[in-house]
């Protein structure tokens, strides 16, 4: 183990100090790119929702007041047994009955009819939601077994550029460790002739609802 | 080179593979439909970034200081993953990496695995060496499993099964899955492989994956995918070994949002992939309880030390470079006889093999330089093709055979005419004479001897009866009297 190590390692010394070997600073030059445009809040929360709804997922808008109601009009249309992280904020929910993920087998979270869950950000750019294992959010499989996802994310923590939400999650990583998901739309391939064909392993029914709140 | 340390499967040169190929008609209208349908999308996505050129810029420069320093990088990221409580191993050959692998499955007594798509494992020919052991190993890409079906070899890195259409699929599916009612609408396909791999999933304890990234400063390991199956594999597992090629490492968090913006516009032309899992080592209570990683070299610091080869290593696997390539949308992927096809395959495996192993593969190119237009880190692949040409003839040249082939005696021959003015001239004169027997209004149809081979798919154009050099120095004496 050692030895291949060191083989490997003296591989790459070997071959990187052949030609000119620049001095290792951090590079320090400019990943974004871009300067993102100035745009109004409302404006931001529009094209998120927009690029949500072309990866073919429903999207939704209440205020914070209404949310538990809002979940409970979706939760109606797609079936009766749901699934919540253990840390699921009771004051979002409706008055009906849902299955806390308490140490819950993979059977039993593959049993139900659907999972709700927070976020952790939104990207308005690329229609993309982050989930970073934070309040609300619980662990991967959750979000991942069940055929339906009704997740919920906060008007304010939605960011336009992709480098603004690297930034954002640095935090995530560094302090707490977490495992990140990022979800643009349902499950779907490209596999048979390049065509994009919405629905295979992960939930084939995504959800988004936004609540019109600058975060939970 | 060492080729018994990389086990590539070559087949026969490039243009055997591609007369076989053209004459597939069948396979001609998939490959042009599927490169032109992704092509369109790509063409589309990039189009709205408008800071696409310095997205390109900064990628190219990130990797280039990868590789500047990938000593330093390196030892960081294994530092870091240990840190998380995964477990780092290094593999300088295919065969090492599958040993070590191998151990870490036959360790948890699982005779089973389900893999995330991965070119590397292709690359080492993992599925085979575990088969040795008596090890399944199930493919869940939906494309990886369509290719595992049919017992057939990848054509595409991003999508493997894109010489087949979607009734070649249905055919395979519907004797496969026992599924005689299936029809060949893709979402009813794409159906079936999540009813025929749920249980797979749910059962199999162990899972292997390659990495599309890895950060150093964290320790985080970054797996893209479209259909959840790369969740599934990375999630559901108790034990999850990554076998990750050496050059996939990026120093900072923040510049993988460099490469979330490159990757999926230019890969599968949309603005972002279904799904992205980043972990860092092992999550108490979520995920794996197992987290190994394995280093591989094979032939990768090889690549590393040539100074023009290099950047070959910035490659991200992304496939702009196969969907525009006018060669290999005629041939499709499986005359490059690599399981890296296309104009990235053709500088990545004759440098990864030895061009000695793959001479043809650099000659697998026009040249147009459409490659190196949509790469998403730059990767000057016509630069590096002509610089692979030079190396496959300087390597014909270290033996007497190789001087005396007739296009070796033929280039000798031109260099001397070329040489000077005198004997260029001399030529030029002389070839007028010769070429009077082939000459059809002003073109050459069927050329003699070695040409002939040259003008059975062009016309050359006859050497005209007034030479450009004729005409310049009578111009220059029309116009000294006009003055």
């Amino acid at each position: 183990m050692t030895t291949t190590r060191n083989r490997v390692l003296a591989d790459i010394r070997k071959a990187i100090t052949q030609g000119q070997r620049p001095d290792h600073q951090t590079h320090s030059f400019d990943v974004g790119g871009i300067v993102p445009q100035a745009l109004s809040a409302e404006a931001l929360v529009d094209m998120f929702a927009e690029r949500v709804t072309e990866y073919k997922a429903w999207v939704g808008f209440c205020r914070m007041a209404g949310l538990s109601a809002a979940i409970a009009a979706r939760l109606a249309l797609a079936g009766s047994r749901y699934v919540i992280p253990a840390d699921f904020p009771a004051a979002y929910l409706p008055q009906q009955e849902f299955v806390r993920d308490e140490q819950l087998s993979h059977d039993d979270i593959a049993a139900v009819d659907g999972v709700i869950s927070l976020s952790a950000l939104g990207i308005a750019q690329t229609g993309t939601i982050v989930l970073d294992a934070g309040v609300g959010q619980g662990r991967r499989v959750l979000t991942l077994l069940p055929d339906y996802h009704l997740c919920v994310v906060f008007a304010g923590t939605i960011v336009l550029t992709v480098p603004e939400a690297f930034t954002r999650l640095r935090a995530s990583i560094t302090e707490r460790r977490a495992p990140l998901t990022f979800v643009s739309g349902p499950s779907a391939t490209s596999d048979i002739e390049l065509n994009r064909v919405e629905g295979v392993h992960g939930p084939r029914r995504l959800e988004v609802l936004i609540v019109d709140a600058p975060g939970h | 080179m060492k080729p018994d340390s990389v086990i590539i499967e070559l087949s026969p040169e490039f243009s055997v593979g591609a007369k076989q190929a053209l004459q597939n008609t069948q396979l001609r209208r998939n490959m042009g439909k599927a490169t032109q349908t992704i092509r369109a999308k790509r063409a589309a996505v990039v189009g709205e970034m408008h800071d696409w050129e310095a997205l390109r810029d900064a990628g190219e420069r990130i990797k280039a200081d990868t590789m500047a320093h990938l000593d330093v990088y390196i030892e960081q990221l294994e530092q870091n993953i240990s840190a998380a409580g995964g477990q780092v191993h290094w593999a300088s050959t295919a065969a090492e990496a599958n040993e070590i692998v191998k151990r870490l499955i036959q360790a948890t007594e699982s005779k089973h695995i389900i893999k995330v798509k991965s070119l590397t494992t292709d690359e080492i020919r993992l599925n085979e060496a575990l088969e040795e052991a008596g090890i399944t190993a199930i493919e869940t890409d939906l494309a990886e499993l369509i290719i595992q079906l049919a017992h057939e070899k990848s054509s595409h890195i991003l999508v493997p099964a894109i010489h087949k259409n979607r009734s070649e699929i249905r055919e395979l599916f519907q004797k496969a899955m026992n599924l005689p009612d299936l029809t060949d609408e893709p979402k009813e396909l794409a159906a079936a492989a999540r009813t025929f791999l749920r249980e797979k999933f749910m059962t199999v304890k162990v899972a292997t994956s390659g990495a599309n990234f890895a950060i150093a400063e964290t320790g985080s390991v970054c797996v893209v995918e479209s259909e959840g199956n790369g969740r599934m594999c990375l999630t559901l597992p108790d034990v999850l070994i990554t076998v990750m090629g050496i050059e996939k490492i990026l120093p900072r968090w923040e510049d993988l949002g460099v490469f979330m913006q490159l990757l999926p516009r230019s890969s599968t032309g949309e603005r972002m992939n279904p799904y992205t899992s980043i972990w860092t080592g092992v999550h108490p209570g979520d995920g794996p309880k197992e987290f190994h990683i394995v280093l591989l070299d094979n032939g990768r610091t090889q690549v590393l030390g040539d100074s023009v080869g290099r950047q070959t290593l910035h490659c991200i696997r992304c496939s702009a470079c196969i969907n525009i390539c006018p060669v290999y949308e005629r041939t499709g992927g499986h005359a490059y006889g690599s399981v890296y096809p296309g104009p990235i395959g053709a500088i990545l495996t004759p440098q990864l093999v030895g061009t000695e192993h793959a001479a043809s593969l650099p000659y697998a190119s026009s040249l147009c330089g459409a490659c190196y237009d949509v790469c998403p880190v730059k990767i000057n692949i016509p630069e590096v093709l002509v610089h692979l040409r030079g190396r496959v003839v300087r390597e014909k040249h270290t033996h007497v055979a190789g001087w005396l082939d007739p296009e070796s005696i033929g280039m000798a021959g031109l260099a001397q005419v070329f040489g000077s003015r005198l004997s260029y001239e001399a030529a030029q004169s002389m070839g007028k004479l010769a070429q009077w027997p082939f000459v059809h209004e002003g073109y050459i149809e069927n050329g003699p001897g070695p040409l002939g081979a040259w003008t059975a798919m062009r016309d050359l154009q006859a050497i005209p009866d007034q030479t450009f050099r004729q005409w310049w120095r009578e111009r220059n004496v029309h116009d000294d009297n006009a003055q």
